[in-house]
């Protein structure tokens, strides 16, 4: 083992405050009695029982998980369709056209994704609103999906599909049966990021959502420029608290699951005869 | 000699199951399969043999319809299959990476088949504990692929590609991931099961020694052609080329010239050495270049000069000690080497050869094959 040494143990201590100092403050704050953010006047959960009362920030919650829900399931949907075609159908004209294309959005600014998606809407006359949104979400989102499954994909033995053809499958058949099950940790994964990804944007949101439409950043953003209320740090608490329970749980079962699959594996060497 | 021997393929009579006709497959320029024709008959266990690249794999899934021929037909029971996708047809695969469906149990990777034909549950129950019965696999029936051993897997996966009991049932290097003594467990076991079903079985192998002892017959293939098509004897002690004698087993290739032909062929392959004498097969004229190849078990090793037809002096450059059997290389004066093999029946202690010793090489007048290329 390593020993302990004085530049060990400051490059971590400083490491972890730059990552997490300011949501500690965060969430120390959204249990301040007083209004001013900056001052500490005592314990209190006051400001998540006025969060609850705030009609602007339930609807927009509400929007939110509306808008990630929508998006991530037909961006992975979609997604996983484009990983299918790129992975399997060996090459075909146009084919790295076509994956340089998929990917591109990744490095894309989102002003421009944003500002694109704006100006397409209002060409075709598509009132802004939850549709819009979720169509842009699921644009941005469905090529980080294409991107986790088809890193599932390159490693699936194609003899698998091939065994469910020729055992009786239809081609659906045997992507239902025996793909889907096989790649659907990856599946799960993308549409959870593409959720994630939905539930924080505020750039591309800004610009397609309308009047009718406010999602929960966009909502935080401009409460924030009217100066920063205790309230929205009890929001962004209980926003840190879900997203850390579903990381925490989603590695404690992938990690269950690889002791189990281990120790299967050691009692089938055993039962060998 | 039994009656009742089984070879189809010598009964005019007999109608195959499978007919390749004129068969040939290009992926882009490279030509896998080369104008191929070739009968397979029921209740065969046919085995395609060659080196990787020479086509077998292709052959077996163009039977199983992954591939379609760019050129040629392909009969099954007297019907073109190239129109029929590969789940509508009586064929089923069994893959060398065995491709369990690592989601589902061992029982309903079996019934996946059964299932696919909407039988009655009780059915495909029956058929399932059959087929787990057949391979010795019901305790594991409950657990997941990754949850038996490869051997266990091995017959899962054949059990899988049984269950439908298909016409035909393609091996593609099935025994290729066990180790030697289960593989050779495993050859008995396959014969045990291709008789008890009563299944026509192709399968493919580089292995010559697994083809010759499962096989009723071998297609030795090189470069998307047959060489040779014949029951494992016959392609052994009657190779028709070089090629063949070459990839199975063990063979001494001695080139000459036919000095004269007849009953018997008398060939130069060296100044100073006797000429060879042998039984041709086929015709061969006078001062034809010839390929004489004999196994080194018909070469026999004896300190006096033998009063076989053929006998030679050299001296042993080494000896090949495999327990059983001992194999000699003895180099002759011109430089040839020739292996000579001799069962090791004395204690090691007494062998009468050693390093450096000169002996004679015998054989006598048929026991190696004439061939023209």
């Amino acid at each position: 083992m390593r020993r302990f040494s004085w530049f060990n143990a400051t490059s971590l201590t400083l490491g972890f405050a730059f990552l997490y100092l300011p949501m500690v403050i965060l969430v120390i704050y959204s249990f301040n009695k007083s209004k001013l953010v900056t001052v500490w006047a005592g314990f209190s959960t006051k400001w998540y029982g006025e969060l609850l009362n705030n009609d602007a920030f339930l609807d927009a919650a509400w929007v939110t998980i509306k808008v990630a829900v929508l998006s991530s399931t037909f961006a992975t949907v979609l997604g996983t369709m484009a990983a299918l075609v790129l992975i399997r159908s060996g090459r075909f004209f146009g084919r790295t056209l076509f994956s340089g294309m998929i990917y591109a959005p990744l490095v894309m600014p989102e002003v421009i994704t944003g500002l694109s998606l704006l100006l397409l809407f209002i060409g075709i006359g598509l009132d802004r609103g939850v549709i819009t949104i979720v169509l842009a979400h699921t644009t941005f989102a469905m090529c980080y999906v294409s991107v986790v499954v088809s890193s599932r994909l390159v490693s699936f033995d194609q003899s698998l599909e091939e065994a469910a053809l020729d055992l009786g499958c239809s081609p659906f058949q045997a992507f239902r049966l025996v793909t889907l099950p096989i790649i659907a940790p990856a599946v799960i994964s993308g549409w959870l990021l593409a959720f994630t990804l939905s539930l924080d944007d505020l750039v591309i949101a800004s610009f397609t959502a309308g009047p009718s439409a406010t999602t929960l950043p966009m909502k935080i953003w401009s409460s924030v420029r009217l100066g920063v209320s205790p309230e929205i740090n009890a929001l962004s608490t209980l926003m840190i608290g879900i997203v850390a329970i579903g990381v925490i749980s989603a590695s404690l079962i992938s990690k269950r699951s690889a002791i189990q699959q281990q120790r299967d594996e050691r009692a089938a060497e055993r039962s060998d005869d | 000699m039994a009656i009742d021997e089984f070879a189809p393929w010598e009964d005019p009579e007999a109608k195959p199951i499978i007919q390749f006709k004129n068969v040939t497959k290009r992926f882009g320029d490279f030509v896998a399969i080369d104008d191929l024709t070739v009968d397979i008959y029921e209740k065969e266990f046919f085995a395609l043999l060659g080196p990787s690249g020479c086509g077998k794999t292709t052959m077996m899934r163009m039977l199983a319809g992954f591939e379609t021929p760019t050129e040629g037909t392909i009969l099954l029971s007297g019907k073109d299959i190239a129109p029929v996708p590969p789940n509508k047809r009586a064929v089923n695969m069994m893959f060398q990476s065995y491709a369990l469906f690592p989601h589902l149990s061992i029982w309903d990777n079996i019934a996946f088949g059964l299932r696919r034909d909407n039988l009655p549950k009780n059915d495909v129950k029956d058929r399932v504990e059959e087929m787990l019965r057949l391979t010795r696999m019901e305790k594991f029936a409950r657990r997941k692929p990754h949850q038996v051993s490869g051997g266990q897997r091995q017959r899962v996966a054949l059990a899988r590609s049984l269950a439908k009991a298909p016409k035909l049932l393609l091996l593609d290097e099935p025994l290729g991931a066990l180790d030697k003594k289960l593989r050779q467990d495993t050859q008995f076991e396959l014969m045990d099961i291709q008789e008890k079903t009563g299944t026509t079985f192709v399968i493919v192998t580089h292995d010559q020694e697994e083809a010759m002892t499962v096989a009723s017959r071998i297609a030795v293939m090189d470069n998307g052609k047959i060489i040779q098509v014949s029951t494992p004897d016959a392609i052994y002690e009657t190779p028709n080329s070089t090629y063949v004698a070459d990839f199975i087993g063990e063979v001494n290739i001695i080139e000459g010239k036919a000095t004269s032909v007849g009953e018997k062929l008398s060939m130069a392959w060296a100044e100073g050495q006797p000429e060879i004498v042998g039984t041709p097969t086929t015709e061969f004229e006078k001062g034809q270049s010839v390929h004489f190849a004999i196994r080194p078990e018909k070469v026999s090793i004896s300190a006096e000069k033998p009063e076989t037809a053929n006998a030679v002096q050299g001296k042993i450059l080494d000896i090949a000690y495999l327990g059983n059997i001992s194999t000699y290389h003895v180099e002759l004066p011109g430089g040839q080497i020739i292996k000579a093999q001799a069962a090791n029946n004395r204690r090691l202690s007494r062998r009468s050869f050693t390093w450096e010793d000169n002996v004679w090489l015998g054989w006598t007048d048929t026991a190696g094959v004439l061939l023209g290329r």
